[in-house]
């Protein structure tokens, strides 16, 4: 019988944060009006880091690092390719990528997975609105790949549905297309109602898809672990309400206004934080807390962890009340 | 990889003619399997590239080379019928180490795929299927501290391509790595049978190399566990390891000796240690 114990593992390969990639763009087209996808090949040639369906890629954008969700194959790929939708009221990530040329080299991390297929899964319902196809079009590949039977229902504005085109080929009857929204989401409910028992549901989307989803799938009542959502995070969160995050060990307080972000707060004022996708979803930036009560609004900690209390991802989550108190 | 890999292999392939069981796969571990088997293939060639060869042919054809066991393989990725036994076994005589597969859903870490050939008073057929925490439940003094829903917790947040290393050590009479639950009667009365001058031949530590990877493409974490004899007479031909065993010994809670099962014979290996100075 083996045991494990946390204190005794010693790094053997570089974290995926660390082991960053370069990456050279080689193609780039548009897979859908304002949508364009970029393939990348490893700058200096060598293999790539395989990865799970669902994972994305952390990329550099200028200023900025965007997690976007990779598209192909995650067996020994030989390219990575990304789809991205402009906004250009956005924070310069998508302008950034709409800007790349064939031939520019940009700084990644190695792919990370957080919203996986799950391997006993008698069924797999995919559910994608609009430029959320993408993580899902990562998850049919898979499933037709080992024979695992899935169903896909895509949302999508009439003319602006990205990788229509590869979906139809890859999935036959098992993609559904929906251009009107009440159509979809009465098509929604019915799956959720009717799936078969033991079927896992993935969602990605805006959040109002993401929340009507969700609550349909409370209310039939979907066990929670068999309900995988992926948001478009950090742009839709609300700039939250400002309180101060009090230093405990250093003494000091930290001024958060709304619209500014605890672990950008605290880096104004100096205090250095490891940190990496800056979107809740990494677990990086997880900071201890001795007092207050964190509103949570991260990814990554499980239920009992927000319960507990006792430690905020600090790029995204925020206090509850005017004062949070940090073990920093 | 050492000089005692092409002997290792031969014993791993005998064990698992005789007993099957030593290989267990769940049926939804496929394609961690087949993961797992081109994870070591290329583990192993950039190890002893003059050894090992894992070469592309086409996006999904592969080939093959052992050079040590005279094996050329050509495969599909994820076609069974391109390779002549399951992947998993397939590999497992190509590696000393063994190897368990922990697929990772609903919040737990379950070992559904594992051949295992030198387990340490242990069961693949047994645990297959367990969680991490069933498979630890007899562990002592762990629990409390939540030692083990930490580990998990760890484990469970390993990216793809992240690795880490620790080490497990226990003891065993005569130099024979399987010590499976499944033979017990043929190794468990050796335990009551070591005294004398012949502990220090006789008596070995066994100490595990354990690497933990979360695969590439499956996101299942690969638990390999690579195990180690040395007798306590070529120990003690080093000081610092001979006195620094014989504390480890006479110190360990009687828990924790019984756990390890040599709680019949670690008093006499502490005094043979100490008369070995």
């Amino acid at each position: 019988m083996t045991t494990l114990s946390p204190s005794a593992l010693a790094p053997t390969r570089a974290p995926a944060d660390r082991g960053a990639l370069r990456l050279r763009v080689t193609d780039l087209h548009e897979a859908a009006p304002g949508i364009r996808s970029v393939t990348f090949v490893a700058a200096d040639g060598g293999p790539l880091p395989g990865h799970p369906a669902g994972s994305h890629l952390v990329l550099t954008c200028g200023d900025r690092r965007n997690a976007y969700s990779l598209t192909g194959p995650g067996v020994a790929p030989e390219s990575y390719t990304i789809s991205v939708l402009l906004l250009p009221a956005g924070q310069g990530g998508s302008q950034f990528v709409h800007r790349l040329e064939v031939g520019d080299v940009v700084d990644a991390d190695r792919p990370r997975s957080a919203f996986a297929p799950v391997s006993t899964a008698r069924h797999h319902l995919l559910v994608a609105g609009g430029i959320g196809i993408t993580p899902m079009l990562s998850h049919a590949r898979e499933a037709v790949r080992w024979g695992r039977g899935f169903t896909l229902l895509y949302g999508h504005r009439a003319g602006a549905a990205a990788h229509l085109h590869e979906l139809r080929q890859l999935c036959g009857d098992r993609l559904e297309e929906h251009p009107d929204r009440e159509v979809f989401l009465a098509r929604i409910s019915q799956a959720l109602a009717t799936a078969r028992l033991g079927t896992h549901l993935y969602v990605c989307g805006p959040a109002p898809l993401l929340d009507a989803v969700l609550q349909r799938a409370e209310q039939l009542g979907w066990p929670p672990e068999r309900v995988h959502t992926e948001r478009f995070s950090a742009a839709d969160l609300d700039p939250g309400e400002p309180f101060v995050a009090s230093l405990v060990r250093s003494g000091g307080q930290v001024v958060v206004p709304s619209g500014v972000s605890l672990l950008a707060a605290l880096e104004g004022e100096g205090v250095r934080v490891p940190n990496m996708c800056r979107q809740g979803v990494c677990g990086e930036c997880r900071v201890p807390v001795l007092a207050g009560l964190p509103l949570h609004r991260d990814l990554f900690l499980s239920e009992a962890e927000r319960a507990a209390g006792d430690s905020v991802m600090c790029c995204v989550s925020r206090s509850t009340g005017p004062t949070l108190e940090l073990d920093l | 990889m050492d000089e005692s890999y092409e002997s290792d292999s031969a014993e791993c392939l005998a064990l698992l003619a005789t007993d099957p069981s030593r290989c267990q796969e769940l049926p939804h571990m496929r394609p961690a399997c087949w993961d797992a088997m081109t994870f070591v293939m290329s583990e192993l060639q950039e190890a002893r590239p003059d050894a090992f060869n894992l070469e592309r042919l086409d996006v999904d054809t592969w080939r093959w080379r052992n050079q040590l066991l005279g094996i050329e393989q050509e495969f599909v990725y994820g076609d069974d019928r391109t390779l002549p036994t399951d992947p998993l076994r397939f590999i497992a005589p190509q590696v000393q180490d063994d190897l368990v597969l922990l697929d990772q859903r609903e919040g737990s870490l379950w070992a559904d795929a594992g051949v295992v050939t030198a387990a340490a008073d242990w069961s693949m057929r047994f645990d297959v299927g367990m969680s991490f925490l069933e498979i630890h439940g007899p562990v002592p003094r762990v629990h409390p501290a939540g030692v083990v829903d930490r580990a998990q917790e760890f484990l469970m947040r390993l990216q793809p391509g992240e690795a880490y290393r620790r080490t497990n050590w226990t003891m065993t009479v005569g130099r024979r790595l399987d010590t499976a639950t499944e033979t017990y009667p043929e190794w468990g009365p050796d335990r009551r049978l070591v005294l004398g001058q012949d502990i220090g031949t006789r008596l070995h530590l066994r100490v595990e190399v354990q690497h933990l990877v979360r695969l590439p493409s499956s996101g299942a974490v690969l638990f390999l566990i690579r195990t180690y004899l040395l007798p306590l007479q070529d120990i003690a031909r080093v000081p610092a390891w001979r006195d620094r065993l014989a504390a480890v010994l006479a110190e360990l809670p009687q828990d924790m000796a019984d756990y390890k099962g040599i709680a019949r014979y670690r008093h006499a290996a502490v005094d043979w240690l100490r008369s070995a100075a």
